[in-house]
This record gives structure tokens, sequence and C-alpha cells, in this order.
């Protein structure tokens, strides 16, 4: 894409789902996946008469966000009615915010390469979710599944503090490491805890207004942030230099065909009449409540990754590596109350344990391998017990099948032969098979060590310690 | 078994503690009334077969020592308050097909004491209306006259009580929907203080305004069934967590009292009957040893306009639920969502009601919250200012409860001439006091009604007052 001396701005709304054991007003549980319709109680439903209470956990959920990202904290919650018909929009209105957002200014710093810069967040406002229509199941009609109706929903909105679909894509990164690591949320994408909405538009640098903004919907995973950001840049970019102009509208992203199409313009937007909800009264927000929250904060990303620097003596990119999200940072920790090396217990996590991970399409709170295995299996090499390629082996059947790491072990044969007698018998066995290149690596062809210690590998099943074979082979030129 | 239902609440209570007649006596003597009366149409649904065996019940309860406060007591609900398993309509075809499935605050209280709902009443579609002529279901005719309107919307209730169908009905107020209807039947009512009655399972109209109260056939019977519906439920976040006084007890204190008299307001008054008549209700007190003063309520005129805009602002959604969706009417007529939701509510809402619904999302509508809304609210907040400042000197505040006495059915088409039935009514909604009407003379041969209005959970103070009225003069009486 050539940007052609144009300036990308761009905003992010991320609708981030709260953590919370019941809905924003309800005391319907929230679980994912539940039979349709059936976590909906008569105030989700929206029927004659019921109220909405507002849960106090979602409170303390935005609370400890605004006091995260160092943000002013409204003293008085407000709620008001978003008005709008849709079918899975039980009473016709959200209960949303409008003035005194629970969570006024604050900031996030993201890293891009060396640099950090600082994004400003304008507000994060506490809402209910709507429930999911779901139009392929029965020919004819459209189903309404309301169990997600009422769920808690901390929208953040972002500052056009972002420049490229680099930065966005760091940005929301950060913000879901923020909300992780606070544990109010589970932060799962896939399941639409953390949805994104994209405002963008583009502008030359002297430019003192900005651009006419599109607003990007539905792009809810970091890969389909970054890409339906740099079509909608390219796409905007190559209208205005045919001389053609951006229509303030909204778009909606298509991840099969890789491009956003108009979906509504803003002729044809909502007018949603907020108005205060009278079935709320102002929440007020002691100076005692902020203090209290900000006293008890969970250990945040920066802070954990510099604990991980000093005590653990990891380089700034392993820690960064370890503290991508709360799950992997425990994970981390737990390996290492096993007593083993840090930088083992990184490079195992990060390498063949996320390969897994990525392999499965799934999360590391979801891992077969538990930090136990991994650490036995990096005692085990340490101990030159098992052979690193047998190790890549045993975490693959762990993954699998499941079981102890000894057993295993001894189960599958993968102790390490470092008995030299041994190995000597094996590899006599493959010089003698392989006399020619024997002869060329007597004469000097050095490259040739690695195809004997492979040979050698390959017989004993990866269970000599290539070590050994090494040595022996060394040994054995020598004489 | 006729002077079985001419008796009050409170001789009924204590005819049955004292074994002098049975529920089953009561009930049966109410069920044959109601089949006599049933040209009033005061009833949308009645429930016989259920009172019979519920009044059985009570009998044993009561022979075996364990009668509650109300046991046996036959009541009727405004068919605006949700009762589990029963059809629930609001007044509207929109909910001719509507079963609740869970009951109302008010209706779980009153039903724990031993109450049995003998059936719901008639009402204005919605809450919506003052002479109860928009009622899906047919206008009441007022038991006085039956060529004149009980008034509304509780106009099923206040007629309930005054044809003897009940001695107690529940009913809801919003701009004087207790108070009017009490003062064209020549009953008590009594709206109390915003907040002190639940309003879970009451059929919303506008939110902040709504109250529910009841309808009985004097005071003592006003505080008595008061205090049964009263008091803090979290389900409600609007209700107020505030100690209920024994009503009961309070109204038959020897309290002083200092009655505020809006002078500027009384000498406007177009109608000299209702003033002269209010007069001398007012001279019948100070006779009796009231101090009376004259008080100014500056922003009072403003009311009516105020009232209309929050009023139907709230209405318009408060009713969006009422989509063809989830419950309620939905019409036959549809080829897309589109007309889903314009034909369902083309035919299931009335005219008023639709009426209110345009007023209101007129109001809220980009451009012009400002204009109307929030010009509304501010108006609002001057007039609880007036009153705050009234109740420095004054206990109660007198007003009559209507410009006039009932009018003909039929004979107001215009509806801001309708609307201005609530003129003296809607400012203690709006400031959320408690208000009262009383039976204080007649005029064109049909009862007018003495308003009095509160303090702040000061319901006490007015009953008092007014049983005092009552046990000077004899308008409550049903001759």
């Amino acid at each position: 894409m050539s940007l052609n001396n144009w300036q990308p701005v761009i905003g992010l709304e991320v609708h981030v789902q709260l953590a919370t054991k019941t809905k924003l007003f309800s005391s319907s549980p929230i679980a994912f996946g539940a039979e349709p319709n059936t976590q909906a109680s008569e105030i989700d439903l929206g029927l004659p008469g019921v109220l909405p209470v507002l849960n106090k956990e979602a409170i303390s959920h935005a609370l400890k966000f605004g006091c995260a990202i160092n943000a002013e904290i409204s003293e008085k919650v407000i709620f008001a009615r978003k008005n709008y018909f849709y079918p899975d929009l039980p009473k016709g209105y959200q209960i949303s915010q409008l003035d005194d957002p629970i969570v006024g200014k604050g900031s996030v710093e993201i890293k891009l390469g060396d640099k950090t810069k600082i994004i400003g967040v304008t507000r994060a406002h506490l809402e209910e979710d709507a429930g999911k229509s779901i139009h392929d199941l029965f020919a004819n009609n459209s189903a309404i599944d309301l169990n997600r109706a009422g769920t808690c929903l901390l929208e953040i909105v972002s500052e056009p503090d972002l420049s490229s679909a680099e930065e966005a894509v760091e940005y929301l990164k950060k913000i879901h490491s923020i909300v992780t690591f606070l544990g109010i949320s589970d932060g799962n994408m896939s399941q639409g805890s953390l949805r994104c909405d994209a405002n963008v538009s583009v502008k030359k640098p002297d430019d003192q207004e900005l651009g006419t903004r599109t607003e990007l919907k539905n792009i809810n995973s970091f890969k389909f942030v970054e890409k339906a950001i740099i079509f909608e840049i390219d796409r905007q970019i190559k209208e205005l230099e045919m001389g053609g102009e951006i229509i303030q509208e909204t778009r909606l992203y298509d991840s099969k065909k890789n491009l956003t199409r108009s979906m509504r313009s803003k002729e044809e937007a909502n007018d949603y009449r907020y108005f205060p909800e009278p079935d709320l009264i102002p929440i007020q927000i002691s100076k005692d409540q902020i203090n209290d929250i900000r006293k008890n904060l969970p250990e945040l990303p920066e802070m954990m990754k510099e604990r991980f620097i000093k005590s653990y003596a990891l380089t700034d990119e392993n820690a960064e590596l370890v503290t991508i999200n709360k799950e992997t940072a425990s994970f981390f920790e737990d390996v290492l109350s096993y007593e083993v090396a840090p930088k083992n217990a990184v490079n195992w996590i990060t390498g063949d344990l996320f390969a897994l991970l990525n392999k499965n399409e799934t999360d590391i709170s979801e891992s077969k391998v538990s930090p136990k295995h991994i650490a036995e299996i990096i005692q085990n090499i340490e101990n030159q017990n098992i052979s690193g390629p047998s190790a890549k082996k045993l975490i693959e059947i762990l993954w699998s099948d499941g079981g102890e790491v000894q057993e295993l072990i001894q189960k599958e044969g993968l102790e390490q032969i470092s008995n030299d007698s041994e190995i000597e018998r094996i590899l006599d066995e493959v010089i003698s098979e392989n006399q020619k290149q024997y002869e060329q690596l007597k004469e000097g062809k050095d490259r040739l060590q690695g195809f004997f210690v492979g040979q050698v590998m390959k017989k004993t099943s990866g269970s000599a310690s290539p070590q050994v074979v090494n040595k022996l082979l060394k040994e054995k030129l020598s004489r | 078994m006729s002077e079985l239902i001419n008796l009050s609440l409170t001789d009924q209570i204590i005819g049955l503690a004292d074994k002098s007649f049975s529920s089953k006596e009561i009930t049966d003597a109410y069920l044959d009334e109601i089949n006599n009366k049933k040209i009033l149409n005061c009833f949308i649904s009645v429930f016989e077969e259920e009172s019979k065996e519920k009044a059985l019940l009570a009998d044993k309860n009561i022979a075996n020592n364990k009668a509650r406060p109300l046991e046996g007591i036959p009541i009727a609900h405004k068919d605006i308050f949700c009762i589990e398993d029963k059809k629930t309509t609001c007044g509207s075809k929109m909910l001719s097909n509507f079963i609740s499935p869970y009951s109302s605050e008010v209706f779980t209280k009153l039903d724990s004491v031993g109450a049995i709902t003998i059936g719901k009443t008639n009402m204005d579609e919605f809450a919506m209306g003052s002479s109860n002529e928009t009622s899906f279901y047919g206008n009441v005719l007022n038991p006085i006259n039956e060529k004149f309107s009980p008034g509304g919307s509780s106009g099923g209730s206040a007629a309930a009580v005054r044809a003897n169908l009940c001695s107690f009905a529940t009913a809801t107020d919003t701009g004087g929907s207790i108070r009017q209807p009490a003062s064209f039947c020549g009953v008590t009512g009594i709206k109390p203080t915003y907040g002190r009655v639940s309003r879970w399972g009451m059929i919303a109209f506008a939110s902040s305004l709504d109250q529910a109260g009841v309808v009985t056939k004097n005071a003592q019977d006003a505080a008595l069934a008061l205090k049964y519906i009263s008091g803090f439920d979290q389900k409600d976040s609007t209700s107020l967590n505030e100690e209920v006084k024994d009503f009961q007890k309070e109204v038959n204190l020897n309290q002083e009292h200092v009655i505020g008299v809006p002078k500027d307001l009384i000498e406007n008054m177009k109608n000299n009957q209702v003033r002269d008549s209010f007069n001398e209700a007012i001279s019948v007190l100070e006779k009796d040893g009231a101090k009376i003063e004259e008080i100014n309520l500056p922003h009072i005129e403003y009311s009516l306009p105020a009232y209309y805009v929050i009023a139907p602002a709230e209405c318009s959604a408060n009713l969006a639920r009422y989509d063809g969706i989830r419950f309620g009417h939905r019409s036959d007529d549809v080829s897309s969502l589109e007309e889903l939701y314009v034909n369902s509510r083309t035919e299931g809402f009335g005219r008023e009601v639709k009426n209110r619904i345009f007023i209101g999302t007129f109001c809220l509508s980009a451009g012009y919250y400002d204009a109307f809304y929030n010009k509304a609210l501010k108006i609002r907040n001057l007039i609880k200012g007036d009153f705050d400042e009234a109740f420095r000197k004054v206990s109660a505040i007198a007003m009559p409860t209507c410009s006039s006495s009932s009018f003909e059915l039929g004979s107001i088409s215009d509806p801001v001439e309708m609307y201005e039935q609530d003129i003296y009514t809607i400012p203690a909604n709006l400031a959320g006091l408690p208000a009262l009407s009383i039976p204080s003379g007649k005029v064109d041969n049909m009862p007018v009604g003495l308003q009095l209005i509160g303090n702040y959970l000061e319901e006490g103070k007015i009953l008092n007052l007014a049983n005092k009225f009552q046990k000077l003069t004899d308008f409550h009486e049903f001759k």
C-alpha cells in the first residue's frame, strides 16, 4: 500500500464484555454457549413491568480499568436510554451512558519496535449488550437468542491518536492485556468478549482538519482489525486521489473477501433520543472507593514485565513474550515454582507450547500440557535424562494423551542414551553403513559431521545425547 | 348479604376476626354484586372460582387462629399489576393475550397478608387517559350516574369501590390517575410519596412519575391498605429505603395541622361552584382548629406543559418493548421486519397511546431535546423548589382535586381539554409528593374532591387530616 504522503487517522471503540457473575441489570448468569434463551430472566426479556437493578461488580470492574489507565473517574454515574428498534434488543432501548461516563480521559502506552507512543482514551462507559439474531437456522424465519442480552459491556473509546493499522493492533492488544490482567474480562475474542469498531479517515500532513471518517464494524480479531484498516485506508486514498470524496458512513468488514462495504450512511443513521434512565438513580463514586480500588489493583503487564526482567534476568523481548496476557504470565510463574531456569521456561512456553496452542487453535488457559509437565521436561533435559528431540516428542504425547512425564519417558523409551559404549556401538554401525561419507569426512568435509550425528539420532529414535555422539565422533577422527 | 359489601375495609377485618361473618360470605356477596353490576364494566378479569377457594382457605386460617392481617378480604387490582399466570392487559389490545409469568411486588405483598384477588379492574389504555374512555375493553360507567365518566386512568378501581364491588382496590397515579377518579366517584384515593411503593411488576407509563396507591371508602381504610403495599424493595432501584410508619395508628392521633392554600390558584379558578365547595371544606377544617396559611407556588402554572413533555418522553421509550416480537399483539399482515413493527403497533395501540408516543419521540429528537425535555426537567425542579419552600411553614397543602365534577362520557373530544383534567393533580407527581383525594361536596349533583398534598414521606399526616375531615362530614358515605 502506498500512502503517497497521506496520513491515516484512526480511533477505536472497543467493547469489552466484563467477567461479572451476573448481568448488568439482572441476576441472570453469564455463560457462553448455553442453550438459547436459558439465561434470560423476565428482566432480560424486557417483560412489561420489569425494572433494572445495577450490578455493583460491573461498577468496580469499570473503576479498575479507569484506575489502570490513570483516567479521570466520574463522581456520579448516570445511565441513559439509547432508543432504537431491533429484534434482539428486548426493551427497544439499550441502557447505556451518555453524559458522565464512569471513566473519563486517560491514556495507555503502546510499543512500536523500540519506540513507545501514548494513545489517549476519551472515555469508557458501561452499557448492556443486546441478544443475538440468528438468520440461518430456520428457513424464512430469524431466531433470537437473548442469553447475551443484558451482559455487561465496557465501551472504551480512544482518541484519534492512531496513525496506522499496526498501531491500532498494538493498541487493541494493549487494551486486551490490561483487561485480562485486571481480571475484568476473559478477553476471548472468538467468543465476542472483546469486539472492536474502528473510525478511519485520511488527511494530508498539513491539513488542520481531519478528513471525513468511516466507521468499520465487525472486526473481531487482531488480524481482521489490521486487514480491515489497511483496506479502508487504501480505499480512501484511492478514492481521494481519483478526485472523489469520502462519505461519512458505517462500513462492514467482510473477512472472507477482505474488503469493507457500505452498511448505512449518516442520513440513515438512528436518532437515538438519549435521555436519563428514570428507572435508575445516579450512583455516587466516593474518593475512598477509588483509593481502595487503586490500592488493590493487581499487577499490570508493564509492572510484571519489569519485575520479570529484574527478578528472572529475562531479556526485554522474552519478558514481553511471557506477559502477553495474564494466563501466560501465571503459567510461566507456575513453571518457575518448580525451580527451573527462567530462560528455559520462556523457551519452552513460547516455542513448543505456543506452537501446540496455535495448531489446536486454543489458548493457554485451555492447555493440556500443565506447568508441572513443562517444568519436569526442562528438568529432565537439564539432567541429560532426555534429549531435545525426545522432549519435543514427549510434549506432543502429553498434549494428545496426557499422563505423567516420568512414566511416559519410561513407557516410550525416551531415556537418553548417555552410555558411551552403547552410542559408540551404534556410531560404528552407522560408519560401516556409510563408508564413503566417512572417508570424505576424514578428508576434511566437516559439514558431514552433522550427517553422522543425525543418523545416530535416527537409529536411537532421538534418545542419544548429541553431545556424546559429537564427542565420540571427534575422538574417532583424531585417532 | 348486601350489608357485608357496604362495610368498610376496617369493619370487614373486625367482623372476620370476631367471626360475625366469614370470608366465604363476603366473597360470595361481592361476586354476586360484580355479576349484578356488569354493566358498569369495572372489571377486565374476575377470578370467581379461585376467589371462592381462597375464601374457604381463609376461613380455615381464621378458625385456626392463623389469620394474617388481610386474611380473607376480597380486593381488586388495577389491571396494570402483573400477576403470575393471569392475563395482564393494561387496558390495551396490545396485551390482550399477555399472561404474565411473574407477579408484581404490590400483588405479592397483599397476597402474602391474606388478601383475595377477586379480579382486575378496567383502566385507560396504559394508564393514559382521564375518563376511562381509552380502554380497549370499553369505558367504565360512573356508578353514581351511568352517563358520567368515572375518571381515569384508575376508573375501574374507583368505580368498583363506589359500587361496593370491593372495599379496597389498588390503583396507580402518574398525573392524577388515582385522585381524579376518586374525586369523580366520591371515594378516597391516595398516591403516596414517589418510591414508597415498589413499581416492580407495575406496567410502566412514565417511570419517574408512576406510583402505586390505593382506593378505599375512607381515610381509615386508606391508611390501613397503604401500610400493606408500602416499603423498600431491592427490585426497584427508585424505591425508598425508609421506615414505613404505621399509618393506621397515625391516622387516629390528635395532630395539629397548618394547611397551606395556594391563594392565586384558587382565585383564578374558572368554576365558581368548585371553588366555593373547596372554600367550604377548608372552613370546616379551620373551625376544627386547623391553621390556614396562604402560600405561593409560582411555577405551578407550568406543571401541565412540563408533564406533557416528561411523561410522553418516558412513555415513548417504555412502550418500545411492545414490538410484536416476544409477547403481545403481533400483526398477521406482515411481510418484513419493518411491517412487523409498524403493523403490530398500529393495530395494538389505541389513538391516545399513539399520540403520546409521537409527542414523546418528538420531544427527545435531536435538536429538540434541550428545547423541550431539558426545559421540562428544569421546570420540574422549580416546582419541587416551590413545594419545599411552602412546606417550611405548613404541614399540608390543600387544593381541589379537579377543576370540575365528572363530565358526561363522550363529552370531551379535544385531547388538550382532557389533559387539563390533571391540572391540579400533576404538581404532586412532578415533585414526587404524597397526595390524596377525599369527597368534599357535590357540584352539579356529582361529587368533587378535596386534595391534600403532604411533604415527603408524610402520608400519615395527610391521612390524619383527611380522617379528621371525614369525622366532621359525611360526603364519604355512599348514599
